[in-house]
Order: structure tokens, then sequence, then C-alpha cells
């Protein structure tokens, strides 16, 4: 998302790095520069207007003191992200738990912004926190909307609420109620009740909402919107605002190209938060919305922090641990435990979304490199893996010249790729064994601490004995791996 | 909007056009989501004719519309078969149940294949619209292979002397190359038995510049052959639809305006280019 902001930004940037002292001029072609790039975004007029006025006056005011600093393009910088930071938000705001359960969050937004899937990834992510959610299926309009919400609600092991077959059938205010009602007496502390789609102008269906709304009194209602809308965000934003009115807003189809400017002019305009934002197909693909990682990411200056969560969630506490207990015990990682690894990997998300997160994603030679990386390699080198007995996986030197054939053959892969697959595992294997036994990296003197992305030379006086690795091995991470090829 | 209707009853009467009145209609452009780029394109071609305002502005914005044909084609010897794909959420679903009723009130006989096995509940709320407009769905497992239920549509549909035979695909962001991919391969699995005649792709009318990308990186995928422009009883005026059809071609065939399984038309130049200045 934010595509080609960031890199209209990383232009504009650039072009002023150069210059050792900024004049006024300076900020106004770095201003315009800004300014096309958010139209272009989807980010509406009047909204673009006043932010580019925002950073013009400010970055004026402190033309002086930028000038004095060490590095007067880095205070311009700073000035955009901050104010891109307060449009966005200011700071993120959670979900405000009702002092006397249930707390109710009430769904609305226009046909297609993704209520139902997002009633399921919000149940379960709840859920996770240790709430005991109840899903209450309101919207009886579209057909079979009732069945969906029940496959989804399923789909996360969270019970839904659902008296009445939908289909035009029912009305969705008494199911709200009736489902509020539900939850106090089977003691849910969390209602998420799902409503129909409705357009901004239709004034029949905004008062059915109100009037659900007026039944259930929610804690919280999100305005669900589809980061793929134009210039029609503000409308639409202000007549939900109006009618039902809103208390949050959560983005939904972050995963595609959109730039999603839209949010910006829906959080300017209305001066709601967004609090969350979804980001995929799958019922974990949601998280919260941080408008300083958002910024950071508009800017190019990626999204580590959000990347790290990723990782952290992906590889669970068990899998872990049972790792971390088998290195101390001095058992050898095996490819089964590799295996549970690349499994966590895949549970990350693709590759190529891992990495566009990462500073400088948006550069010209990144996006190339981006775009090379096969995401299908993680699952070609688990099917190798997957290939190979329980003894193969425990003791990789029994692979003789046909079981590696056997192997290829299994995985429908060639066998200089299984070959490569072994010799890069008995590398990292190594590897770990040189740092169990030497309490560091290899080559390094005992207890020494290898910042990441530091070559290590082998110094002599070593004495732990280490040999360095005969070859260079190809580096496991495809990124990498085509970083080093290039 | 009501400075809109003013602007517009001003092109009407052919007065000629103020600095301050073009930056109207420039601002009234990329606020019906005809992007930057399209918006200027326009204006640069009004401004050359010199006519008069309306004449200039209309002819612009109807000279960018495509030449070719905005029919739905058909054969006297075998089905017409017509993939509908899209983004999620654009409405391929309730179009699909749209488009066959009004072939069906011509005479035809229609077959609708349920090939969204994705999403939770797609297969049942397209058998929900078969039964209420007697319409045969094929339908497969959830979360079985797309291709399988088109493969069995199609066959299915030439034993049985089918006029128009729809296959309703999931809904799949344009930038995930695996699911473009399996769009392909349905495709491909259809034309095994008959040829694929149209492929229409569902354009939410909210949708902003990201439609360019959709329409570009589908009709890599599948050869689209016409848009459908849905959700037009909205706020929005769905200038993207236009903006996409200048720049690859592909006609806009029917607009969908709302949850009634009548609220679907044939595309209508004249209204929709009104719509787009005067909001």
């Amino acid at each position: 998302m934010f595509d080609s902001l960031s890199s209209k930004f990383s232009k504009a940037f650039s072009a002023l790095r150069t210059k050792g002292r900024i004049k006024s001029s300076d900020i106004d072609e770095v201003c315009s520069e800004i300014r096309s790039a958010l139209i272009e975004s989807d980010v509406a007029l009047e909204v673009v207007n006043s932010f580019i006025d925002q950073i013009k006056g400010r970055s004026l005011e402190q033309l002086e003191d930028v000038n004095k600093g060490i590095n007067p393009s880095q205070a311009i910088f700073t000035i955009i992200n901050e104010e891109l930071t307060t449009i966005l938000g200011g700071s993120a705001r959670r979900i405000r738990l009702a002092k006397k359960p249930p707390t109710v969050i009430m769904l609305a937004g226009l046909q297609g912004a993704g209520k139902t899937t997002l009633a399921g990834k919000l149940a379960l992510y709840l859920k996770k926190q240790g709430n005991t959610p109840l899903l209450v299926a309101s919207d009886l309009q579209r057909p079979n909307a009732v069945t969906q919400l029940q496959q989804v609600g399923a789909g996360v092991n969270v019970p839904v609420f659902a008296p009445e077959p939908g289909n035009g059938i029912g009305d969705p205010v008494a199911v709200a109620q009736a489902g509020l009602k539900f939850a106090q007496d089977k003691l849910h502390n969390i209602v998420i009740v799902d409503t129909a789609g409705r357009l901004g102008v239709d004034e029949e269906l905004m008062k059915q909402a109100i009037n659900i709304r007026d039944a259930v009194k929610p804690d919280e209602i999100l305005f669900v919107v589809d980061a793929m809308i134009g210039q029609d965000a503000v409308r639409t934003a202000q007549a939900f605002l109006d009618g039902v009115g809103f208390d949050g807003v959560v983005l939904t189809k972050l995963d595609g190209d959109a730039r999603g400017g839209a949010a910006l002019s829906i959080v300017a305009k209305t001066d709601r938060p967004i609090m969350f934002v979804s980001t995929g197909e799958k019922s974990g693909d949601f998280d919260l919305f941080y408008p300083e990682r958002m910024a950071s990411r508009i800017l190019g200056l990626g999204d580590i922090q959000t990347l790290a969560e990723q990782a952290k969630n992906a590889m669970d506490s068990e899998t872990t641990e049972k790792l971390e207990k088998k290195f101390a015990s001095g058992e050898d990682f095996t490819l089964d435990d590799f295996l549970s690894q690349l499994e966590a990997m895949k549970k990350m998300g693709s590759m190529s979304k891992l990495l566009g997160m990462l500073p400088g994603a948006n550069s010209a030679a990144m996006k190339k490199q981006l775009e090379s990386i096969d995401d299908n390699e993680l699952v070609r080198t688990q099917a190798i893996v997957q290939s190979m007995t329980p003894l193969e996986r425990h003791d990789p030197k029994v692979l003789n010249g046909s079981r590696r054939a056997r192997i290829a053959l299994g995985s429908g892969r060639k066998v200089s790729e299984v070959n490569n697959l072994v010799d890069r595992f008995t590398g990292a294997q190594k590897m770990m064994k040189q740092m169990r036994n030497g309490g560091g990296a290899p080559g390094l003197p005992k207890g020494m601490q290898l910042p990441q992305g530091v070559p290590s030379g082998n110094k002599s006086g070593n004495t732990s004995g280490n040999t360095p690795p005969k070859k260079k091995s190809r580096s496991g991470n495809p990124a990498k791996r085509a970083a080093e090829e290039a | 909007m009501a400075l809109f209707s003013k602007l517009f009853n001003k092109l009407r009467g052919g007065a000629f056009l103020t600095a301050s009145d073009w930056q109207e209609i420039e601002e009234s452009l990329i606020e019906s989501d005809l992007g930057a780029a399209m918006t200027t394109r326009i204006l640069e071609a009004a401004r050359k004719t010199g006519a008069s305002a309306e004449d200039s502005v209309i002819n612009a914005l109807r000279e960018s519309l495509s030449t070719a044909d905005r029919g739905i084609s058909s054969f006297s010897d075998r089905p017409t078969t017509i993939l509908v794909v899209g983004v999620n959420g654009t409405g391929k679903t309730t179009s699909t149940a749209k488009l066959a009723q009004i072939l069906q009130k011509d005479g035809s006989k229609v077959l609708i294949a349920a090939a969204d096995t994705f999403r939770a509940a797609a297969t049942e709320q397209i058998q929900t619209w078969g039964q209420r407009l007697g319409i045969q769905v094929v339908a497969g497992k959830a979360n079985g292979d797309p291709a399988s239920v088109a493969f069995d549509g199609i066959s299915r549909a030439k034993s049985e002397n089918v006029n128009f035979y729809i296959v309703d695909t999931a809904g799949r962001l344009h930038t995930k190359q695996g699911l473009m991919d399996e769009l392909g391969k349905i495709r491909r699995v259809v034309e095994k038995v008959s040829p694929v005649d149209e492929v229409l792709l569902v354009v939410d009318a909210t949708t902003g510049q990201n439609g360019i990308s959709q329409a570009k990186t589908f009709l890599e995928a599948v050869e689209v052959t016409g848009l459908i422009l849905t959700k037009m009883d909205g706020s929005a005026r769905g200038g993207i639809a236009l903006a996409i059809e200048s720049l690859t071609g592909v006609p806009i065939k029917f607009i969908g305006t709302g949850e009634s399984i009548g609220d679907f038309a044939p595309f209508e130049a004249q209204s929709y280019i009104e719509g787009l200045i005067s909001g």
C-alpha cells in the first residue's frame, strides 16, 4: 500500500538530500511533488491542500533551525513524518471495553467492504486476548450472509448467534437485541454485530442501522472501508458519520496495491481513528493500526515493528522452547526442526510481503529484488524434506546418491536441488554446533557476540579449533541469495 | 452537489467558461475518480475545440469512450460462455444473478457455475439467486477446485443445449499471482470443451485509481472483454470505469444500480457522462 506515494516521496527527498542548504524554493518544489503524489493516491483534494499548507508553513517557519542542523533534508523529512502521523491519528486507540460487560461492537459500511470477513478476524483477535466473543448475524439482506457468518465463526471457533435465516427474512434490529440478551445470559464478554452493507445515500437502510444502534447501544461502532476506495470515501464516511455515526475505522484489503490515500481523507475529515487493518484472506491477517508505522511506511522508512511482531507470532512459543531445549541439551538440529521452522516462516506470509516491510523496500533496486523472489521456494524446500524418511531427516549423512535420487523423484525436484538443500543444511548444522561449543559465532573468541550482518573474519589465536566453511554456501534466504548471486 | 448541478446547467446553457469554471470542472472530474492524468487530457481536448462549453467537455468525454461492441455475443450451435471476474467485494455474485436474469428474460436458457469455492457461503449465495430465478446452478465442494466446477458446468451446458453459461468466480486481489493463475486455469479448462466468449470484469463505482491496476492485471491474465460497473446507486460517480475504458479499450457493458435483481441495465453513454459532471 501507499506504494507510489512512497516512491514519490522518495524521489522528492533524494533531490533534497543532495543539497547542503535548503531554500524556500526547494520546499515549494518538494511540496508540489508530494501534492501530486497524494492526489494520485486518492486523497481528497481538500485534505491534500490542508496537509501541504501545514508542511509548508512549518518548514518555512523552521527553515533557520533546519539549516543550522547537521542534516537539513532530514529535518524536513521529520516535519513531514510528524504531520503525516498527526493526520493519520496521532496515537492508536484500542477497543474500549465496557465497564459492565458485554462490550458491544457494531460493524457498519458499504456493500462489499468486507464486514463479515472482518467480523471473524476481529472475533479471533479478541478471543486470542482471552475474551469470549459472540458473533451476531444482523445482515439479513444479502443472500446467505448469515450462512457466511456461520462458516466464518466456525472457522475461528467463535459461536454465532443467528436465529433468522436471512435472505430478506427476519428483523435485524430484533436479532441484534436478542443477540445481546443471549450474550448476557451465556456470559460472553464481547458481542460483535455484523450488519448489512448499505450506501451512505440510502436513507431507509441508514435508519435501520440507527435502529440497531439504538437497540444495542454499542460501545464501539466501527466503519469498515475498502482501502481501494476513491474520492467517494469522504462523502460516504461523512454520510455514515451523520447517519449511524462511528467511533473508529477499519481499513480492509490492505494486501492489495491500493495506495489507500482514502485513509488519510477519512481520518482528516471525520476525526475518527483507524483502529485496525485487514491484510489478507486468512483469519489471522488482521492487525492494529499504527499511525507511526503507516507514516514511516509512506515515507519509505519500512515497517520493521510489524515484521518483528509477525515473526514472534508465527514462531509459537512451544516450537521455540522445544528448539531451545534441544539446542541446550546438545542434540543436533535436525531436518525435522528445519521443517517446523519453514512452516513457521510460511505462517508469516509471503516472503515478498515480509521483505516489503523493510526499509528501502520502495527503492527501485529493492523492488526489482522483491519481484524476483519466488514464494514457492519455501514450498519446494518443504517438499524435498517431506520426501525424506525419518532416518534421513534425523541423520542426513546417510543420504547417498540413490537416496537423493529417490527424494528428487518424490518431491518432483532435481537432484541438484536436493544436494543444494543438504549442503545448506549441513552448513547450518555445523554452525549451530560451533556456536554451542564455542559460545559465539564461529571464528570469534569465546563469549564474543557478533552483531547481525557483520561478517566475521577468522581470527588467529582462536582456540576452539573451528574450521572455516570450505566453500561459500548459498544463503537459505531467497532475498539474500539473490543479492549474493547478483 | 448543488454546485455541480449549477455547473452542469452552465454547460448546458452553452456559455463560455471562465478560468474558475475550468477549475471547477477539473475538480469535479477528479472527484468522479476519473484520475488526474485523464482529467488533464479531457480538459486539454475540450479547450482545443473552442466550441461551446457543453459540446466541448461532453464531447471530449464521449470521444474517450471505446468504439467496441457493448453487446454479448450469442451463437446458435453452442453456449455463449461468460466468466465474471473481479477483486473482492465488487458485486460479482449479485451481477451474475442480474445478468442471468436479463438473458433469461429474452427467452434464453441459462446455466450458472458457482466457481467461487473459496469465500464462505458464496456457493449458497448464488444458489439462493438460482432458486429465486428458476435457473440451474452447478456447484462443487467448498474449497474444491473452481476449475473443475467450471468444467462440469460447461460439459453440462453443452449437453443440455444451454444458450448462456455464466461462471461466477471468487473475488481475488489482482496482486496475488497464484490466484490470477487460477483464473487462467479456469479459462483454459473451460476452453477444452467450448470457447470462452466474454470475460466481464466487475468494477465497484467507489473504486479509486487502483481500478487501473486491477483492470490491467485482469486483462493480462484472462483477456477481459467488458466491464460491469456496480453500485452506481450510491454517491460515487464511477469515473474510474471511463478511465479504464479509455486506457484499455475494454468497454463498459452493464451498470448495476442496487441490490434488487432488476437493478441492472446495459451501459448508456449519455446519462453516465452527464453523471460524471453533474454528480
